[in-house]
């Protein structure tokens, strides 16, 4: 079979998965819409959580980053695993005590305030709405590619499955899907990794591999080879890294305090039975996501070592027919400016030849590794997974803020189980919708904007609720005052940098907007707690729900 | 019973220093402010502050999340907090 039937029969396999489970797991309450009932055992709390937060980008873009930054890309491999030790030490089994059904619900009750609700509920529509628009693109990118159909139609297939199981299941629906779908992403990215490893160095497990000699040249490391390479092209050391040191420490503090920080990543922790189930299930998430995460490294110094060798001083009339495939679709370029007929890539730009985009790498390994074609379709499949799992946590979350944030919080506190149902359907619906349009008219700035969603969780959320559950005294002067600053310092920096053309010499201290998240968090901390010293205590009842939510058992304080 | 609970979250703030001073220390000296130093020592093809920096440090913050789960659970069950 070629690669086209393959896929076809792989994606139509997984697409009737996913609508089974939407059938099988339908939501009849509110308690089932938001939180699947409440009772999501921890191990599949753990897969669904993993397939939730990785999304197309670290399925698709993450390898090709780092195999493009070397050490570098460490930035994203720390950041977005070490947040998850913040979640699970500081915030998942509290706000699984407090119990209730949205972040927004935590800071509006803790800070007694509908003002606080509501700037939550505006972070969190923000943060998901950018994240969501790259997951549906995700979506086009991998159908337009692999089954040749138009971007638009495969963003609309998209749409039609996301539609199915998240509108009709809600988060019943939605964990166990990302369950099957982190079953199907995992198998599929480790697949072409083991073939290439044992390709390359003859090592099946790709994290070892990438530590080893190369196969056939005994006594050569392949992490040394790639380096001797770079060396020779004119590239920075793959192993070493390029950037300044305190614009790495910010980016990955930012990006970790951002991950804590994620709505559509903390509800999944109120989906489980217990507090101690919320403790265990964040292990498993980060266990099931670290597989992914040690593989990629691996991936990108293999898949950067066999593109360099494949097209290194080779005459371009024979170069292998993955090449120009993807030459169609512009994602590589060759001009051949010394009119010798061969391929220059090197670092230095005006003898460079060929331009090849980071986002192909993970599509393309298999395909440059020459690997079967049933592993090729898997990928399609898997990027699939990946992009549909995170879109569907997302559209929740935009769902719940609107219906039970927003209406049944807020604007009408009388409405009927029902009818906050049907509300939440149909925000769901809107949310899929909208998502689609970004899909399909993609703002150009999407990649701008993911630096935008962190620093904004991290400048916002991040030190609301930990100074929610740690300090009995915060009150909500202090907090609100400290989540507006941080958010508008976070948004002002970010907009003038990225959009405005701010230079790079004025940035501050050398922080780069994608780290200067980590700044509006202690910047929001200083003001929460500087308003804090000066204004009255929170009342009685509000110090007892912190008490309260510091013991995993129901207390009586009397 | 308000002293028992008070020894209960100091217990479990020190946890949380511990591990999560473990934490720091793996992700931003380890990794990032010394990497340079520990790249002079290798294990295997890896240069030891690289294989930390894209390897082991996520390792270590797995590990990291089951001590904590296992010291918590230990902790609620001796102080009767723990959800039967």
């Amino acid at each position: 079979m070629d690669v086209q039937a393959w896929t076809y029969l792989l994606v139509g396999i997984t697409f009737a998965i996913y609508i089974g489970i939407a059938f099988w797991s339908k939501a009849v309450s509110t308690k089932d819409f938001y939180v699947a009932g409440g009772g999501v055992p921890p191990l599949a709390n753990g897969m669904a959580t993993a397939a939730d937060w990785m999304s197309a980008a670290s399925f698709i873009s993450m390898a090709g980053l780092i195999s493009f930054m070397g050490y570098d890309g460490t930035v994203y491999l720390i950041g977005w695993t070490g947040g998850y030790v913040l979640l699970a030490l500081l915030l998942a089994p509290y706000l699984r005590k407090f119990g209730k059904f949205t972040v927004p619900d935590f800071i509006g009750d803790r800070y007694h305030s509908n003002v606080a609700r509501t700037v939550a509920v505006i972070c969190a529509l923000f943060v998901s709405f950018t994240y969501v628009a790259g997951q549906m693109r995700g979506v086009g990118v991998v159908f337009s590619r692999f089954l040749e159909v138009d971007i638009n139609l495969g963003v609309i297939i998209g749409m039609a499955i996301v539609f199915f199981y998240a509108v009709l299941g809600g988060m019943k629906g939605i964990t166990y899907t990302q369950v099957a779908q982190y079953c199907i992403l995992i198998f599929a990215y480790m697949v072409p990794a083991i073939f290439i490893s044992i390709q390359l160095t003859g090592v099946w497990i790709p994290q070892w591999g990438f530590g080893s000699t190369i196969a056939g040249d005994e006594g050569i490391y392949l992490l040394d080879k790639l380096d001797d390479l770079h060396r020779e092209l004119g590239f920075a050391e793959y192993t070493s890294g390029s950037k300044n040191t305190i614009d790495v420490l910010f980016i990955t503090a930012a990006l970790m305090i951002g991950t804590a920080g994620l709505p559509h990543v903390i509800v999944r922790f109120f989906t489980v039975p217990r507090v101690r189930d919320a403790r265990i299930s964040a292990g498993y998430a980060l266990l099931f996501i670290a597989i992914l995460y040690t593989t990629a490294p691996a991936i990108a110094a293999f898949a950067r070592t066999n593109l360099i060798n494949t097209v290194r001083e080779k005459p371009y009339s024979d170069v292998p027919k993955w090449f120009t495939k993807w030459e169609e679709t512009g994602l590589i370029t060759f001009t051949d400016k010394n009119d010798d007929g061969r391929i220059q890539y090197v670092a230095e730009e005006d003898k460079n030849e060929l331009f090849i985009d980071r986002d192909i790498m993970v599509l393309a390994n298999p395909e440059i590794a020459r690997l079967p074609n049933w592993v090729i379709a898997l990928v399609a499949a898997g990027g699939l997974a990946a992009a549909l799992s995170t879109a569907a946590g997302l559209l929740l979350v935009i769902s719940t803020a609107v219906s039970h944030d927003l209406i049944k919080k807020q604007i009408n506190p009388n409405i009927s189980e029902r009818a906050e149902l049907m509300w939440a359907r149909l925000s769901a619906t809107v949310a899929v919708i909208i998502a689609g349009l970004f899909g399909i008219y993609p703002p150009d700035y999407v990649a701008a904007v993911v630096a935008l969603a962190f620093g904004l969780a991290a400048a916002s959320f991040f030190p609301a609720i930990i100074l929610g559950i740690f300090y009995k005294k915060m009150n909500r002067q202090g907090a609100v005052t400290g989540m507006i600053v941080g958010l508008l310092f976070t948004l002002g920096y970010i907009i003038y940098f990225k959009f405005m053309g701010g230079a790079e010499d004025d940035w501050f201290f050398g922080i780069s907007p994608e780290g200067i998240g980590t700044v509006g968090m202690f910047l929001n901390l200083l003001v929460a707690l500087t308003i804090n010293r000066f204004t009255p205590e929170p009342p009685d009842e509000i110090q007892q729900i912190v008490e309260e939510i510091r013991y995993p058992r129901g207390l009586k304080m009397d | 019973m308000k002293n028992a609970l008070r020894s209960y979250w100091k217990t479990n703030l020190t946890y949380l220093a511990i591990l999560l001073g473990i934490w720091f220390i793996t992700s931003f000296l380890i990794s990032i402010v010394f990497v340079d130093y520990l790249n002079n020592f290798r294990i295997g093809g890896f240069m030891l502050g690289f294989w930390f920096a894209q390897q082991g440090s996520i390792y270590i913050f797995v590990i990291l999340i089951f001590v904590y789960v296992w010291l918590m659970n230990k902790l609620d069950r001796k102080f009767d907090v723990d959800e039967k």
